[in-house]
């Protein structure tokens, strides 16, 4: 028997006429002795399914079995590590793990033993009596672990564990609870662990489920059969990561289905990711100086210093602007995106303004402006009319990373004391011309 | 710096500026003022008051009594804090009334209660004990509100993973009460205490001197030893009672506040430690001293193991009866709750309806020419109020950023400037009287100088602390630009105070239509001076026995002082909080 089921479960936020799916008919079983990981992009519900395997959120529909039976409640057998460690910090590392023992109605004098052995296990001994904020992130995960680990879960959850930690810290971690793992120095008979870091991903799982999102789906489930100590060198994990990349980053499409439906069709329209444009412009730059403008994209992060999830992000916004192609896992520069990369500071405003300005989005958002008495429109206008496409905090960081993009392409203005948006007299200028142009060639 | 800010901040919800939910509350009010007023009309004519003793013995014994209605209002505030305050936090149905409740009453002017508390109690219950019974549901209307309102803004920004952790490790309602909710609150609670405290001694003063023509609501305590002393001319007296009300302020200060701000720093939700921790000499001295340490491990660990033990196995048992049967339970018991949940408001919705209406039938016999002269009050006290707020404002912009800008100047003056803030402004109001009754105009100019008093300090407060939280680089780009004086104060001081000084203007305006009540109207054993102004009317309302006039007046000053809030205060505080504070 499985030790944990999900059976089409699907998470659905808000009413009816507005109704956002956060994840969609997910199937999964978790057996003893495994180390699941979730991979996905932001966005796709990898948390909130966490949240419905441990009982804290029910979902809208769908079931979750332990060891057979439905779960209802919190799951008693099940704990959660969190990202930001989620320690009290009114009290000491020792009272922090003690206060899990209590809950659970053991007697205090055994609670304080306990939590001490526990301290000790993790390498905290001497550390009892200090509060959180007296330590380093790392050895304040490790007190979140401590913890975790009192109540003696069947099936630990970890909630982007390492995220919150700086890269040594982080990497000594993942490998103190990959030894306690795997010498079976714990009770704990599963791990579920979510992350956005693909490499820690392939370090770490058994299987890696990959998600995808708008809606959360799960897109792909991979056994990792490389033998634990793993090196990130070794091909085999090279292999893998790449195929993990290759899944997540997916093909570019034609055109069309790239930017999506328009926002007056039905249909779900293209989200704008949310990304640095200074990131975006260092990869184009980057991918310029590689032979044949092409690379891997799991050498990428290490080589650009930045997350995979960001540059899964960069990826998908570059593809959109039509700055690269992605396919099995590798990434390269169109002609445009080469341009882009080695013209001035105007010219890739340019660039950046004409391409924009193809996205349904922002031709929406134009027209309507262009439209408006003194070309300007109050933002609560555009955000109610975005919100009949997305749910409401999407529609705002939509809205928000359409004015950011608008402002750096000059062709939207924002002015945030009146919260009007409005056309940008260079955004007019070049409307008119494309406009002019439009109708020459006619 | 920041936190101290914390100190006379009123909470603020960010909802719409009108809605229908105000509109039941100020009915709920009118009812409330109404039914006090019915009450009233049974009032005896005449209540004879205490004999005030002015030996300085009598002293400490009247400190206690002052000292205990403070303290029990405290505690009925602290109460009703954790009642209502969770209920609103927890019960989205419930949050939709006694959110907006919660906002107009702690705008309200409570002082213009006063005498119609006063009045119907003295119907229902022997003379001292309703004056004794009022001063405290006095004290403790003027104390509740921002605690509560704090209550409930910790129980809703706790932060997620705290409260997910906390379930997902199966704490009983009561370990989340110990280990969560209330460390997490415990700073803005203790802060919001202090705030609470000064308001609270501010309306003691004025509870324990407040007489109505024939009826003596005097109470034996520090005020009214004060009042007396004024009113025998006796300044050995006068002198001993001031010093006793400061002193007695000076101690809660440094035994109560200050250590209980010094050991709450541990509850701080910051990751990291901080550079100034607060700090009390009487906290040091308590942490080292060995009796306590012994009372500690022979008297207090016992004792709280063993009432942990009892809690323990009761909620033990509680979590035994299974998870299971939770929700079938829950699935059976809310039909009926339903049910019986309407008929409970359908009742209440009755009752409001029929004594809105008998409110409305009372207003209708107030004639034209009361309403103009209520009209014409609130004008005069509007112009009075806002003449006291302007010279406070005057003088305590320039003098806070002198005293915020030089950090070794704020480290003395700010605990001094926190004392004077909560000496209640009301013990010296016959002192003033009797200083301006003399010069022509008298009470117009003493009723501003009262105002004054009472509200300077948290101006002053507000904007020593904003001064000094001015980083420093914007301070030397100022200086680099070579700005002159006019510009750096356009460009840099003024608007990183703009904040400071709203917040600080909020609680002085509340403070000023308070003090109207009682600094438009004094009597002096025979003596009776009045001015124009709503205040008056109040008072002369509750003298001459006009019930209808009293309702009347006491119900514009709420609705007049709420619509102010509403449209010229919340807008400046919206205003500051989203365009001048520094993040």
């Amino acid at each position: 028997m499985p030790l944990l089921e999900l059976r089409h479960v699907t998470q659905v936020y808000g009413t009816p006429p507005r109704q956002f799916t956060a994840i969609e008919d997910i199937n999964l079983t978790i057996s003893e002795g495994e180390f699941v990981v979730l991979v996905g992009p932001s966005g796709c519900g990898k948390s909130t399914l966490l949240r419905i395997i441990t009982g804290l959120q029910r979902p809208t529909s769908g079931e979750v079995l332990y060891r057979g039976a439905p779960l209802t409640g919190v799951n008693p057998h099940a704990t959660i590590v969190f990202q930001t460690f989620a320690l009290f910090p009114w009290l000491t590392v020792q009272e922090n793990v003690e206060v899990a023992l209590k809950a659970r109605g053991v007697p205090p004098r055994l609670c304080a033993q306990r939590a001490i052995e526990l301290l000790d296990r993790v390498g905290l001994d001497g550390f009892e009596n200090a509060y959180p904020r007296e330590l380093s992130g790392g050895m304040r995960q490790k007190v979140g672990f401590a913890r975790a680990m009192a109540v003696e879960p069947e099936l630990l959850c970890l909630d982007e564990p390492f995220s919150a930690l700086d890269v040594l810290s982080a990497e000594a971690l993942r490998g103190e609870l990959l030894e306690l793992w795997t010498r079976g120095q714990i009770p704990t008979r599963a791990i579920l662990m979510v992350t956005h870091n693909i490499e820690e991903a392939v370090f770490m799982a058994d299987r890696i489920v990959v998600m995808e999102k708008n809606p959360g789906r799960v897109l792909a489930d991979l056994r990792i059969e490389l033998p634990h100590p793993r090196s990130r060198k070794a091909r085999g994990f090279l292999e893998t990561a790449d195929r993990v990349y290759a899944l997540l980053a997916g093909q570019t499409q034609p055109e069309p289905i790239e930017l999506g439906a328009a926002l007056s069709e039905p249909g779900r329209p293209r989200t704008l990711p949310d990304i640095s444009l200074n990131k975006l412009a260092s990869l184009l730059e980057h991918l310029a100086e590689m032979p044949q403008a092409r690379a891997d994209l799991y050498r990428l992060p290490e080589e650009l210093a930045i997350s995979s999830d960001a540059l899964l992000s960069l990826t998908d916004a570059a593809e959109l602007l039509g700055f690269v192609t992605v396919a099995h896992g590798d990434i390269e520069l169109t002609p445009l995106g080469l341009a882009f990369a080695e013209a001035s500071i105007q010219a890739r405003k340019e660039i950046f303004s004409s391409r924009i300005r193809r996205l349904p989005l922002f031709s929406w958002l134009l027209e309507m402006l262009w439209a408006a008495e003194n070309h300007q429109v109050p933002r609560a206008v555009v955000l109610e009319a975005l919100e009949s496409k997305f749910h409401r905090e999407e529609a705002e960081r939509q809205l928000e990373i359409a004015v950011t993009w608008g402002r750096y392409a000059e062709l939207i203005a924002y002015d945030d004391s009146t919260q009007t948006i409005s056309l940008d007299p260079t955004g007019i200028s070049a409307l008119v011309q494309s406009e002019l142009a439009k109708a020459l060639q006619k | 710096m920041r936190k101290l800010v914390l100190l006379f901040k009123p909470g603020q919800p960010t909802h719409r500026l009108l809605s229908w939910g105000d509109l039941v509350v100020l009915v709920i009010i009118a009812v409330l003022i109404y039914s006090g007023v019915r009450l009233a009309f049974r009032t005896p004519s005449v209540i004879e008051g205490p004999q005030i003793s002015l030996a300085p013995t009598a002293l400490p014994w009247y400190a206690v009594l002052s000292v205990g209605r403070v303290f029990a209002a405290y505690g009925l505030s602290l109460l009703f804090t954790f009642l209502y305050g969770s209920a609103a936090a927890r019960n989205r149905r419930a949050e939709q009334i006694l959110l907006p409740l919660l906002d107009v009453l702690q705008s309200v002017p409570i002082l213009s209660f006063l005498p119609v508390v006063l009045l119907s109690f003295s119907a229902i219950l022997p003379a001292r004990a309703a004056a004794e019974l009022a001063s405290i549901v006095l004290i403790f209307t003027s104390q509740v509100w921002n605690l509560t309102f704090a209550w409930y803004q910790a129980l809703k920004t706790i932060p997620t993973e705290l409260c997910e952790v906390s379930t997902a490790f199966g704490f009983t309602r009561w370990m989340r009460f110990r280990v969560l909710e209330l460390p997490f609150a415990a700073l803005s609670l203790i802060w919001n205490s202090m705030m609470s405290w000064a308001g609270g001694w501010f309306f003691l003063m004025a509870a324990e001197t407040f007489t109505v023509g024939e009826r003596d609501f005097r109470l034996p305590g520090l005020g009214a030893y004060i009042q007396e002393a004024v009113a025998q001319a006796d300044p050995h007296a006068l002198a001993w009672g001031i010093g006793a009300l400061i002193a007695v302020i000076v101690l809660f200060d440094q035994l109560l506040w200050r250590p209980l701000l010094a050991w709450a720093d541990r509850f701080k939700m910051e990751m990291v430690t901080g550079e100034r921790p607060p700090r009390s000499w009487f906290y040091e001295a308590l942490r080292s001293s060995r009796l306590v340490r012994w009372l500690g491990e022979h008297w207090w660990r016992p004792g709280s193991a063993w009432t942990r033990l009892r809690l323990g196995r009761s909620s033990c048992r509680l979590r035994r009866q299974g998870v299971q049967s939770r929700r079938s339970l829950a699935g059976e018991g809310a039909q009926s709750r339903r049910s019986l949940g309407r008929i409970v408001w359908g009742l209440f919705g009755v009752g409001l309806a029929y004594g809105a209406y008998r409110a409305g039938e009372m207003l209708l016999r107030v004639s034209a020419e009361q309403w103009g002269m209520i009209v014409l009050g609130l004008g005069a006290t509007l112009v009075r109020v806002s003449v006291a707020l302007g010279m406070a404002l005057a003088w305590t912009i320039p003098a806070g950023v002198f005293i915020g800008m030089n950090p070794r100047w704020a480290a003395y003056l700010q605990p001094l400037v926190q004392i004077a803030a909560s000496v209640p402004a009301t013990a010296f109001f016959p002192i003033v009287a009797l200083f301006f009754l003399e010069v022509p105009g008298g009470l117009n100019i003493a009723a501003i100088v009262l105002m004054l008093m009472g509200t300077q300090w948290y101006l002053l407060f507000n904007v020593i602390a904003g001064a000094a939280a001015i980083p420093q680089d914007l301070k030397y780009t100022t200086v680099l630009l070579h700005l002159g004086r006019w510009e750096r104060w356009r460009t840099l001081i003024l608007p990183a105070l703009f904040p400071y000084i709203i917040t600080g203007a909020i609680t002085a305006s509340g403070g000023a239509w308070n003090a109207s009540i009682v600094a438009e109207y004094i009597e002096f054993g025979d003596r009776t001076v009045y001015t124009l102004g709503v205040g008056a009317v109040i008072a002369r309302a509750t003298t001459s026995g006009d019930y209808p006039l009293l309702l009347a007046a006491t119900l514009s000053m709420v609705v007049t002082v709420v619509l102010i809030n509403r449209f010229f205060w919340r807008r400046l505080y919206r205003l500051a909080e989203e365009h001048y504070r520094f993040e």
